[in-house]
C-alpha cells in the first residue's frame, strides 16, 4: 500500500504530468479549430456584406442591376416555406412518434419502422427532392408551387421531428403513465394531459432543430424547381416562389464580383432569420417550462 | 364514459360517499370494528381461480385460487420473485400493459369477470393502485386529485373532493394552505399520501397498494400504516410489502407467496404465529428470504 505521509509532501512524476498537459492543449485545439474557422468565415461574409446590407436590399426585388437588387422575395419566400413545412411535418411527425411510443405493440414491424426512420434521417436531401418532383410536381400535379416544396421539405426533416419527439416522449416517467392509467384513463387521456405537456419542451427543441435544417437547405428545392428570379411575393401556396439559400446561390454563381457581395448579404440575412427563429422558439420553450413548473 | 357498463354504473351510485363533503371521521365511526370480529361476517370482494400467468415462456404464477375479503385489509408477502406484486397487478389488469404477458383463469370482483366481461380502463376507475415509487403527476396538489375525477366525469364540486380525499389520505392539515403547490415539492411520503388521495378521488371500491412504504423512511412509513388502518373502514385493501412486519401491523389477512404459488392465506395473526405451512414458518421466522 502507498504511503501517504511519504507521498503527501512530493508531485506526480514529472513525466505523467507532461502528458496530461498535452493533451489538454491538445483538446484546446480541437475545441478551438472548429470556432476559429466559424469566426474566420462569419468575418469575411460580414466584410464582404459590409455596404450591401441596407434598407433597399432587403425591400426590393431581385435585379440584374447589382446595386438595384434585394432579398425581399426571398425572405418572403422562406417564410412562407419554413411555416408550411412547420404546419406539416409537427402534427404528422408529432403524431407518428406518440403512435410509435404508446400505441404500436413491440415486435419485429416496430422494429424496421423504427430502423428505417433512423435511415431515412441519414438519406441525402437532394433524394427527396427527386421524390418531390415526381410525386408531388408531376403525380400530383402540384407544379413548382411552395406547396410542392413544403410537402418535400416536411418529408425531409420527418425523421428527426419523429425520432426528437419520440424520446422526448420516452423521457417522461413510466410512474406518470401507469399513475394515470390506473386511475382508469384511456391512452388518449394520458397523452394529452400528461405525456404531451410533458414532453412539450423536448418536441420543440427537436422541431427548431429541423426547421433550422430545412430553411437552409437548397439542393430538395433545386430539384423541385423553385425559381432564382421572383419578382412577387408569393400569395398563396400554390404560387411559385423562391428561397434565401436559392436566391444566395443564384448570385455566387454570377461571374460579375458585385453579385459575390450580394450573396454575403444574402447569407447574413439568412443566419440573422435562423437566429430570430430560433430564439423565438428557445424563449417558448422556456416560457412553457416555467408554466409547467408553476402550476 | 362510452365503455361503462349498467353494473358499473350501479356500483358508482351505491358507492357511500359520492359527491359528499362531510369530513371522514363521522363516515367512518360506524362501521368501526376489530379485525377478529370482522372475518366473521364480511363477504368476499374479489375472487381469483386457477389463475395462471406468465411472462413470455416464463411462468410466473401457478394456479392461484384466493378469495379477497371486503373492508379488510389483505397482505400479500414472500420473497423477492414470488409473484406478489404480479398478481396485485393482475387484479387491475395493468399487466395488460406488458408486451407478451399472457393470463390464465378468472379474477371476479363482486361477481363480475374483470378481463372477460369488462373494459381494462372501467376496471381500473373501480379498482385504484398506489404503487411502490410515489408518482404524482407534475402538476399541482389540486391538480393531481381533480385530474382523475375529471376524466371520469366528476361534476361536482372540485374543492370539497379535494379537501375530502387528502383528509382520507391523511394529508389535509399538512398541504392545505399550499394546494397550488407543485407535487414534487412534497416530501417522498406526502407525495405518497397524495397518490393515495389522487386514487380515492376517483371513488373506487378496491386499493391496491404495490410495497407503498419500500421509499419511505420509518416516520412516513408509520404515518401511510396509520392511514392504511383508516382506510380499511372504508375500501377494501390489498397491500404487497416484503416487510413481514409491516403485513403483521396493518393487514387482517395475509397470503403468502413462494415461487410463483400461494402457499398459503389465514388470517394475519395466525399465520405469523401458528401457520399450516412448514414454508411459511422458515420464511417468516427469517430462515430465506
Amino acid at each position: 500500500m502507498a504511503d501517504l505521509s511519504k507521498d503527501i509532501g512530493g508531485s506526480v512524476s514529472a513525466m505523467r504530468r507532461r502528458v496530461g498537459d498535452a493533451l489538454a492543449v491538445l483538446f484546446l485545439a480541437a475545441t478551438m479549430t472548429g470556432l476559429v474557422v466559424l469566426m474566420v468565415l462569419l468575418v469575411d461574409i460580414v466584410v464582404q456584406a459590409w455596404g450591401w446590407l441596407s434598407p433597399g436590399f432587403l425591400a426590393n426585388y431581385p435585379s440584374r442591376f447589382p446595386e438595384q437588387a434585394g432579398i425581399k422575395s426571398a425572405i418572403f419566400g422562406s417564410l412562407w416555406m419554413i411555416s408550411l413545412t412547420g404546419l406539416i411535418a409537427i402534427p404528422v411527425g408529432v403524431g407518428a412518434a406518440i403512435y410509435l411510443e404508446e400505441y404500436a405493440r413491440t415486435g419485429w414491424l416496430l422494429r424496421v419502422i423504427q430502423v428505417n426512420i433512423a435511415n431515412l434521417a441519414g438519406v441525402p436531401s437532394v433524394l427527396y427532392g427527386i421524390l418531390g418532383l415526381a410525386l408531388f410536381v408531376r403525380f400530383l400535379l402540384l407544379g413548382r408551387s411552395l406547396i410542392a416544396g413544403a410537402l418535400t421539405m416536411a418529408l425531409l426533416i420527418l425523421p428527426v421531428v419523429i425520432i426528437s419527439a419520440q424520446e422526448a416522449i420516452r423521457a417522461v416517467p413510466s410512474g406518470v403513465r401507469e399513475g394515470a392509467l390506473a386511475l382508469g384513463a384511456t391512452r388518449w387521456e394520458v397523452v394529452r394531459d400528461h405525456l404531451l405537456p410533458m414532453s412539450a419542451t423536448g418536441i420543440l427543441t427537436g422541431v427548431i432543430l429541423a426547421l433550422s435544417r430545412a430553411i437552409g437547405e437548397t439542393a430538395p428545392l433545386l430539384m423541385i424547381g423553385a425559381l432564382s428570379f421572383v419578382a412577387f411575393i408569393p400569395e398563396g401556396i400554390m404560387d411559385s416562389f423562391t428561397v434565401l439559400p436559392i436566391q444566395i446561390f443564384n448570385w455566387a454563381s454570377r461571374p460579375q464580383p458585385e453579385f459575390k457581395h450580394l450573396a454575403a448579404a444574402g447569407i447574413v440575412v439568412l443566419m440573422v432569420v435562423l437566429l430570430i427563429m430560433n430564439a423565438a422558439a428557445i424563449t417558448l420553450r422556456n416560457r412553457l417550462d416555467k408554466r409547467r413548473q408553476q402550476v | 364514459m362510452s365503455t361503462e357498463s349498467p353494473e358499473v354504473n350501479e356500483v358508482i351510485e351505491q358507492t357511500p360517499h359520492a359527491g359528499d363533503g362531510a369530513p371522514p371521521t363521522d363516515q367512518l365511526a360506524p362501521t368501526l370494528m376489530s379485525a377478529t370480529d370482522a372475518a366473521n361476517t364480511t363477504r368476499t370482494k374479489i375472487e381469483i381461480e386457477n389463475l395462471n400467468f406468465w411472462y413470455g415462456r416464463k411462468q410466473a404464477l401457478t394456479d392461484i385460487s384466493l378469495a379477497i375479503q371486503e373492508r379488510r385489509v389483505t397482505a400479500f408477502i414472500g420473497p423477492s420473485g414470488c409473484g406478489k406484486s404480479t398478481l396485485l397487478r393482475c387484479l387491475n389488469r395493468m399487466n395488460d400493459l406488458i408486451p407478451g404477458a399472457r393470463l390464465e383463469g378468472t379474477v371476479r370482483v363482486d361477481g363480475h369477470d374483470i378481463y372477460n366481461a369488462s373494459d381494462a380502463v372501467v376496471v381500473r376507475r373501480h379498482i385504484g393502485m398506489v404503487f411502490q415509487k410515489p408518482n404524482p403527476f407534475p402538476k399541482s396538489i389540486y391538480q393531481n386529485i381533480v385530474w382523475g375525477a375529471k376524466i371520469n366525469g366528476f361534476s361536482g364540486q372540485p374543492d370539497e373532493l379535494v379537501e375530502r380525499c387528502l383528509r382520507q389520505a391523511a394529508l389535509w392539515d399538512e398541504v392545505k394552505d399550499r394546494l397550488g403547490d407543485n407535487a414534487y415539492n412534497l416530501s417522498g411520503g406526502q407525495q405518497q399520501r397524495l397518490c393515495i388521495a389522487r386514487a380515492l378521488a376517483v371513488e373506487p371500491e378496491i386499493l391496491l397498494m404495490d410495497e407503498p412504504a419500500s421509499a419511505l423512511d420509518p416516520i412516513a412509513t408509520t404515518k401511510l400504516e396509520e392511514t392504511i388502518l383508516d382506510l380499511r373502514e372504508r375500501y377494501t385493501v390489498v397491500i404487497v410489502t416484503h416487510n413481514m412486519h409491516q403485513a403483521r401491523r396493518v393487514s387482517d389477512e395475509t397470503a403468502f407467496f413462494y415461487i410463483g404459488q400461494l402457499i398459503e392465506k389465514t388470517p394475519t395473526e395466525q399465520l405469523f404465529t401458528r401457520p399450516r405451512e412448514q414454508r411459511t414458518e422458515d420464511y417468516i421466522m427469517g430462515r430465506f428470504g
